[in-house]
């Protein structure tokens, strides 16, 4: 059995990492125990700024701090990022300050708290605006790698982590390979190709074996950078397998189903399945309770495979 | 960074001018809070504020931060006069490709720190100025101008609390507090009540002036060069399109154009000798 973990703790551990450079700086919103910002508040208290449970204000007190040449992380839940939507549109993407926005708790996997603390949108949302990165890692690995590189872009960027504990899939990695903007191919196959980002990537791995025993070979990509995406692998891959599925906790409207869609509909007929969560709200459950209810685990992702090879 | 009061007061009239000019030319614009903050913004360019026009990026520049950011006129007349752009630019106010955008944008202007226009930003913004500043060891200084129809906005007072929270004795608001907002005067919009208890009440440094009486306004911003202690804030009464008679006090000109007429008569009001 593969180590568990959670990215949020991944997340932790790259801004300590990180804190050797003094311009960086993190920003909390009351949450740092949750987001584990903590470990840097307590290592550096100097260069952590409370916003108390205020995000916008956190948001344009970053914007500040980026403008005067500093680099800060501020994280709250993913959810309450989105009350600072407009300051993140406005007082960061527009001036392309490079505040970099980490929300926690993601997605329905989030669990018990329900679903006013299930961020089904933030994903979409944060697509949309010119200039900003969108992350979602998969594992704690990635997540630590990735956060590290973002440190030396000019690009402000959205990265959401999860709170419970999913397969570490990188343990043993060529930190290399674990790039902003390219995809990864963790399994060769030349039937389907499943692209999956976060706590799904390791569901999609699961059914990618399942489908082997069937006879089905399936590609599975970590799409973990849903902006910019990887466009050159969708074609890649696209071109090879015939036949694409999608697969995130999130809603199937804009995330990376519909990053994905959107470059097929101009590049390519290949059929796509998305597998997200159907435009509904989630409720209270443990997380893998919630990937079941919303048809996310790994026995739906066989399904849209097959629907998406039937279509070929 | 002395100047005397006939001087400031002229530099404001010369902006008044140009003021009119920008929006009467772009048809657009916001003419009543450019008018109302310019003898604010004149003083504080003028007595105060630490920037250098040929080199605007200066790391160790005070930052100002017009986070009512629609009343851009005001701002890029004042940057004309202190020479960040030409004279010639604000003929591009509101105009495709200009350096004057409709408002303040920090990306195509000089001397403009921040790009605002969404209402209730630039005091975060400011607060983190600010603490870039502490940080960096710096005695440079975050200034804020708000509008008082903007302090409706609920993150201006996260920020309000954030800002005595870390006792940023380098965070310095002007309030320009012309009782007008775009739909109507504040008082039907949001009766705000006591303004100065409330920034009182959150722990600022409070000081209110007549903000068209040069004088009283060249010290409340002396008072807050001085005020270190905690955040500060010059509440100014002023006027909504002062020095035009039928701009002032006058809600339709929160965001509109004089016509023709109009335009002549502003000009021959501001002295402007044909």
């Amino acid at each position: 059995m593969s180590r568990m973990a959670a990215t949020r703790d991944g997340y932790g551990q790259a801004l300590l990492d990180l804190a050797e450079n003094d311009r960086i700086v993190v920003l909390e919103a009351d949450l740092g125990k949750s987001t584990k910002s903590l470990h840097f508040r307590k290592a550096h208290p100097d260069r952590t700024v409370s916003c108390g449970i205020g995000e916008q204000n956190m948001l344009l007190v970053a914007a500040g701090m980026a403008s005067s040449g500093y680099i800060p992380f501020a994280s709250t839940f993913a959810i309450f990022t989105e009350r600072a939507f407009e300051q993140m549109r406005n007082g960061v993407a527009r001036p392309k300050l490079a505040v970099h926005l980490c929300g926690s708790h993601g997605g329905t996997h989030t669990g018990t708290d329900g679903s006013s603390a299930q961020s089904i949108e933030d994903l979409a949302i944060y697509r949309t605006l010119p200039n900003v990165t969108v992350l979602h890692p998969c594992d704690d690995v990635s997540t630590r790698l990735l956060t590290k590189q973002l440190a030396s872009s000019t690009n402000p960027s959205y990265m959401r982590t999860a709170r419970n504990k999913t397969p570490v899939l990188y343990d043993d990695v060529d930190e290399s390979t674990i790039q902003i903007g390219k995809g990864i191919e963790l399994r060769k196959g030349n039937d389907v190709a499943i692209i999956a980002c976060g706590v799904l990537v390791s569901e999609a791995l699961k059914a990618a074996d399942v489908l082997s025993q069937e006879g089905v070979e399936a590609t599975v990509i970590d799409m973990h950078t849903i902006k910019p995406l990887d466009v050159n692998l969708v074609d890649q891959v696209a071109a090879r397998c015939g036949a694409i599925v999608t697969a995130e906790d999130h809603s199937v409207i804009g995330g990376l189903g519909g990053a994905v869609a959107e470059h097929l509909s101009g590049s390519s007929n290949t059929p796509l399945e998305r597998v997200g969560v159907k435009d509904r709200f989630g409720e209270s459950g443990q997380a893998d309770e919630m990937l079941e209810l919303m048809e996310l685990s790994s026995p739906h992702i066989i399904k849209a495979a097959q629907r998406a090879i039937h279509r070929k | 960074m002395s100047a005397s009061i006939s001087e400031l007061e002229e530099l404001a009239r010369r902006c008044r001018i140009e003021i009119v000019n920008m929006v009467y030319r772009a048809q657009a614009g916001h003419p009543g809070g450019s008018l109302s903050e310019i003898d604010l913004m004149a003083a504080l360019y003028s007595t105060s504020l630490r920037v250098r026009p040929d080199e605007p990026d200066w790391h160790d520049r005070d930052r100002f931060i017009l986070s009512k950011g629609h009343a851009s006129p005001g701002m890029y007349a004042l940057l004309a006069e202190k020479g960040f752009i030409q004279h010639s630019d604000l003929h591009s106010y509101r105009v495709l490709g200009g350096v004057c955008q409709g408002h303040v944008d920090m990306k195509w202007c000089p001397g403009v720190d921040f790009s605002a226009g969404s209402l209730g930003m630039g005091l975060s913004f400011g607060m983190g100025c600010a603490l870039a500043a502490r940080l960096d060891g710096s005695d440079r200084r975050a200034f804020v101008m708000l509008g008082d129809g903007e302090i409706q906005e609920g993150s201006i007072w996260e920020a309000a609390m954030a800002a005595t929270h870390h006792e940023l004795g380098n965070l310095k608001v002007i309030l320009d507090r012309n009782r007008i907002q775009n739909d109507d005067f504040c008082l039907e919009q949001m009766r705000m009540f006591d303004i100065p208890a409330k920034w009182k009440a959150f722990g600022w440094n409070v000081k209110e002036i007549d903000g068209h009486n040069m004088e009283e306004v060249v010290e409340g911003i002396q008072f807050l060069d001085e005020s270190n202690d905690g955040p500060s804030i010059l509440i100014a009464h002023t006027i909504k399109g002062k020095g035009v008679s039928y701009m002032e006090n006058n809600p339709s000109f929160h965001g509109a154009a004089p016509n023709e007429e109009q335009y002549a008569q502003a000009m021959k009001e501001l002295g402007v000798v044909e």
